[in-house]
């Protein structure tokens, strides 16, 4: 069972996630650089946080185009894990994986805070070792990390269960509250909290373990 | 242009034995500035302790490296980058960022933590405010877009509003990295016939004579030199980062240096004249941005993130196969010669030939009369004060723009990215642990213009003194220090005398804290209109602890005993005169700073070391500015409050909110034993009171000081930097 950390030059919570998966999870993570045309033979791909190239057009609008990101649609299409954080969820976005956008905070400032996000649905990969309104604190840190999409898609996500985690204390003019959603056939998730910077209770918080240690077990699930 | 007076110019001739070039006389002009050379500080720099056993490499490096055990090391320094911030404030700060991250992964050590020291005109204040908000806005703007893009916390830092800093902002960046002992790197071009590879951003006309633009004051004329302030790019600085790691990884890199200040000028030749060698470059190899640039230009560039490396002979292309993986440029433009001169061709042509080591390190040394006394303009008789509603002051206190929460300021700062951040922003000193050895690392920031302007000598103590008690209230060790000395203009005697007393001071309390100097940075001529600043240097301290959950500021549980260790303290009004509530309160200042008993302060230190690793503190808050009320109000963040009492004879605004040195603030279910240690100490540890939900009240003897509940003092204070900056989005 390995764990696929995809890093984009400009990717800054690579090692982060890497770091949660080997050494907070014992799991086994790699790194897959951007202009990979496989992922190898990973479980479970991760996209960390970060600004891919810089992030000076639109957060993700560059990195969509990356070789990797086409390896990871075909994961995707296939039915294979893949998890966003922060700027892994704004890819996720612009690549189309997941619907809607992210765009700049309603402060217009970059926000690095802790939250607290209530757990929605356990009906994913994700959260499935969580409880449904369970309550999570973890640390937010970006510059776009407005969810916004048409009333229509809003209507969808919920009507379908997809949003997966909501704000209780909205840091950044979300629509509906949205921190996380996962895509129609559930096997896409992106949160815009960092679920990886709270693996240890030593740095504030354990709660990011949940999601981390759903994933897990999800994967452990499909090799049984 | 050259800024070199008739006597350096003269210097440089009977160096050169002959006239100067166009290019030569910009090339000595930069490096022979106050920024590059420390001409008129450089004497005095030597008084400064700066070794210890933990020293691994002190002054002149690009940064000071100390050990800390289990064969890995940490590299930090702190950098000043005021006038840049002055003229274009987003970027001028966004490259301080920068710059000081470059000198920390130059060495080989890779970033885990940044501070920043900022200080403002105030927010309110009638003629400069709206400029003073925008600078503020911008300088915020800019450490927070570099540091946050280039994936390094900003854990903490200070901020602090003067009237002197109207027109001459001060944004000093802190920057610290680790590595083991191994990966070490240093900045010299050894091993003639070596090759100079240039790598990273091409080189523009941005920047020059940034250098030099630094060592002047400002004048009317200062409005046009924004083409002198760099741009930034986190983004290829973040690339740079990788790549220049990875390719020290590789073995094939025997030197390296980052181009900061005088950019390929100070590279070259101080790379050359630490390894005692020659360097030849030709600059029609320097990628460059744009067309038609000059020797002259090319050669004063501060263009940002550019590393100048030498390798291996033959192992280059192991280097270049890095680079071109991070799609980052590298070329070799020259090599590395045996006859210690820095040789600038241009297609072929020599358009400067300079030795290495007269230029770097034969600057012009100034012994600057400074017998004359350090200018001060405030009185030593302090007014008489009348007693006041002291509840009311508190507020005002907690709503004033230096004591106030600056959560605006760092959530804007990603501070927990590395999953290392044990305690980010708004503690008393910040803590990073090191995944790989069980130990962490805690920083602290502190500059106190106010105490410096009433006496250099005894603020600068001061300041060395707070810096480590806010270590030790986190449980560390202090072990190093790196400085920023931040003065008008030297060329004035009673400037002079501040910068002279204070390093005097600084060096004397180092000592005495055993925090050696391992590197630092000097701003002068930091007037503008010929007004000078307050002297302001700013320490950053660092400290050892082993990794535990930290212990924080709020009251954790009621019921507790609060103690003050280190006792009450005693003032008089003379010492009084600048403290927060002189400031704020009085609206005056006057006398001298609090009064420092330096074997006492090391004293309290070792207490509270003690008491916080054996676990008997809840909650530890060092007294600072505002004193005892205000340190007590910042520790209700929970929800819990306190019912203190008091008896003592000392007026209620001495008592509440003197500002003397060594006294800690602690709650703790234990308290016996946590008297126990501080009697061993022969330290003062009074009971005030208890911990309690929701109010805090302060008593002396049957008189109520301060009553209010704590969700009231939290918005006052929460709020307060919010409000000031409200009017700019009007």
């Amino acid at each position: 069972m390995k764990f696929g950390v995809v890093v984009f030059p400009g990717s800054n919570g690579d090692h982060d996630s890497w770091y949660a998966f080997s050494h907070d999870l014992g799991q086994k993570a790699e790194f897959i650089w951007h202009d990979s045309h496989s992922l190898g033979d990973v479980d479970a791909v991760i996209l960390p946080g970060g600004f891919s190239y810089g992030d000076y057009l639109r957060c993700g609008a560059i990195a969509k185009f990356s070789p990797v990101m086409a390896a990871v649609r075909k994961f995707a299409a296939g039915g294979g894990l893949v998890l966003g954080f922060c700027n892994g969820f704004q890819i996720l976005v612009e690549s189309g994986l997941l619907p809607g956008a992210l765009i700049r905070n309603r402060s217009l400032k970059f926000v690095s805070r802790m939250v607290t996000l209530r757990v929605e649905t356990t009906n994913t990969p994700f959260t499935a070792s969580a409880k449904k309104g369970q309550l999570l604190h973890l640390p937010v840190a970006h510059g776009e990390g407005c969810y916004m999409a048409d009333e229509r898609t809003l209507n969808a996500l919920e009507a379908e269960d997809r949003v997966v985690v909501r704000y209780l204390d909205n840091p950044n003019g979300s629509l509906r509250d949205i921190a996380g959603i996962c895509n129609e056939g559930r096997n896409v998730m992106g949160l815009m909290p960092h679920p990886e910077r709270a693996a240890d209770p030593l740095i504030g918080s354990a709660d990011g373990r949940v999601i981390l240690e759903s994933l897990v077990q999800s994967v452990t699930a499909a090799h049984a | 242009m050259s800024d070199l007076t008739s006597f350096e110019l003269e210097k440089v001739r009977s160096i050169l034995k002959r006239e100067p070039t166009e290019t030569e006389l910009g090339i000595f002009t930069v490096m022979w500035s106050e920024h590059c050379s420390y001409k008129s500080s450089r004497l005095h720099l030597k008084k400064l302790p700066t070794k210890s056993e933990r020293v691994l490499v002190g002054p002149g490096e690009n940064a000071g490296i100390i050990d800390i055990g289990n064969n890995y090391a940490i590299a930090f320094k702190i950098e000043s980058h005021n006038h840049p911030s002055f003229i274009e404030p987003f970027q001028g700060a966004a490259t301080g960022v920068g710059g000081i991250l470059r000198d920390i992964f130059t060495m080989g050590a890779r970033p885990l933590a940044v501070l920043d020291a900022i200080r403002f005109g105030p927010l309110d204040d009638p003629e400069w405010g709206d400029r003073n908000r925008r600078i503020l806005e911008g300088v915020v703007g800019g450490i927070a877009h570099y540091g946050n893009c280039f994936g390094v916390p900003t854990v903490g830092g200070e901020c602090v509003f003067e009237p002197c800093y109207n027109g001459n902002p001060l944004v000093n960046v802190f920057a610290l990295g680790v590595f083991r002992h191994d990966e070490i790197f240093f900045g010299k071009a050894t091993g003639v016939g070596n090759p100079v590879i240039y790598v990273g951003a091409k080189t523009g006309r941005d920047g020059i004579h940034g250098a030099s633009m630094a060592s002047a004051e400002f004048t009317e004329e200062s409005k046009q030199k924004r083409p002198n302030v760099q741009v930034g790019d986190p983004f290829m600085e973040k690339l740079l980062l990788e790549a220049c790691i990875e390719a020290m990884h590789t073995g094939a890199i025997v030197g390296i240096q980052d181009m900061g200040a005088a950019g390929l000028t100070c590279s070259t030749c101080e790379m050359g004249s630490r390894a005692g060698t020659g360097v030849e470059i030709d600059l029609s190899l320097v990628p460059q941005r744009e067309t038609g640039m000059t020797p002259y230009e090319i050669m004063l560039s501060e263009s940002q993130e550019r590393m100048l490396l030498v390798a291996e002979l033959g192992r280059e292309h192991e280097v270049f196969d890095v680079f071109k993986k991070w799609g980052l440029d590298a070329v070799t433009v020259g090599s590395v010669t045996g006859d210690g001169l820095l040789r600038v061709k241009n297609h072929g042509v020599v358009v400067a030939e300079i030795p290495n080591r007269e230029l770097a390190d034969e600057a012009p040394l100034y012994d600057r009369p400074h017998n004359a006394a350090p200018y001060r303009k405030a009185p030593m008789e302090a007014p008489p004060i009348t007693s006041r509603d002291s509840n009311r002051d508190l507020l005002a206190l907690l709503a004033s723009a230096d004591v106030c929460s600056k959560r605006w300021i760092w959530e804007q700062y990603d501070s927990t990215i590395r999953t290392n951040t044990l305690a980010g922003p708004g503690g008393d000193a910040a803590i990073i642990r090191i995944k790989e050895t069980g130990t962490s690392i805690a920083m602290s920031l502190d500059g106190n213009g106010r105490y410096c302007s009433l006496s250099p000598r005894e603020g600068a103590k001061l300041l060395v003194a707070e810096c480590c008690r806010n270590l030790s209230t986190v449980g560390a060790l202090p072990v190093a220090a790196t400085n920023n000395l931040n003065f008008g203009n030297p060329e004035r005697p009673e400037i002079m005398a501040q910068l002279v007393e204070a390093i005097e001071g600084m060096s004397e309390a180092c000592r005495h804290f055993e925090t050696p100097i391992t590197g630092g940075n000097v701003s002068l001529y930091n007037e503008t209109l010929g007004e000078a600043i307050w002297p302001t240097p700013v320490m950053g301290i660092v400290g050892l602890l082993k990794t535990a959950p930290p212990v924080t500021v709020p009251f954790k549980n009621e019921g507790r005993t609060v103690l003050l260790l280190g006792g009450l303290g005693t003032v008089d009004a003379t010492r009084f005169g600048g403290t927060q509530y002189a400031k704020v309160v009085l609206k005056q200042m006057w006398g001298l700073p609090p009064a420092l008993d330096m074997d006492y302060e090391k004293r309290v230190h070792a207490a509270i070391r003690e008491v916080i690793n054996a676990g008997l503190a809840e909650s530890a808050h060092d007294l600072g500015d505002g004193g005892l009320a205000v340190a007590l109000a910042e520790s209700t963040g929970s929800g819990i409050g306190a019912a203190i009492s008091l008896a003592t004879d000392l007026t209620p605004e001495f008592a509440l909110f003197h500002e003397g040195p060594s006294r800690i603030l602690v709650s703790t279910a234990t308290p016996e034993a946590v008297e126990k240690v501080a009697r061993e100490h022969m330290v003062a540890c009074e009971r005030i009171g208890v911990t309690m939900k929701g109010r805090l009240r302060i008593d002396n003897h049957s008189e109520t000081w301060v009553d209010s509940p704590v969700d009231r003092l939290r918005e006052v204070w929460e709020n307060a930097l919010e409000g000031l900056l409200a009017p700019v989005h009007v």
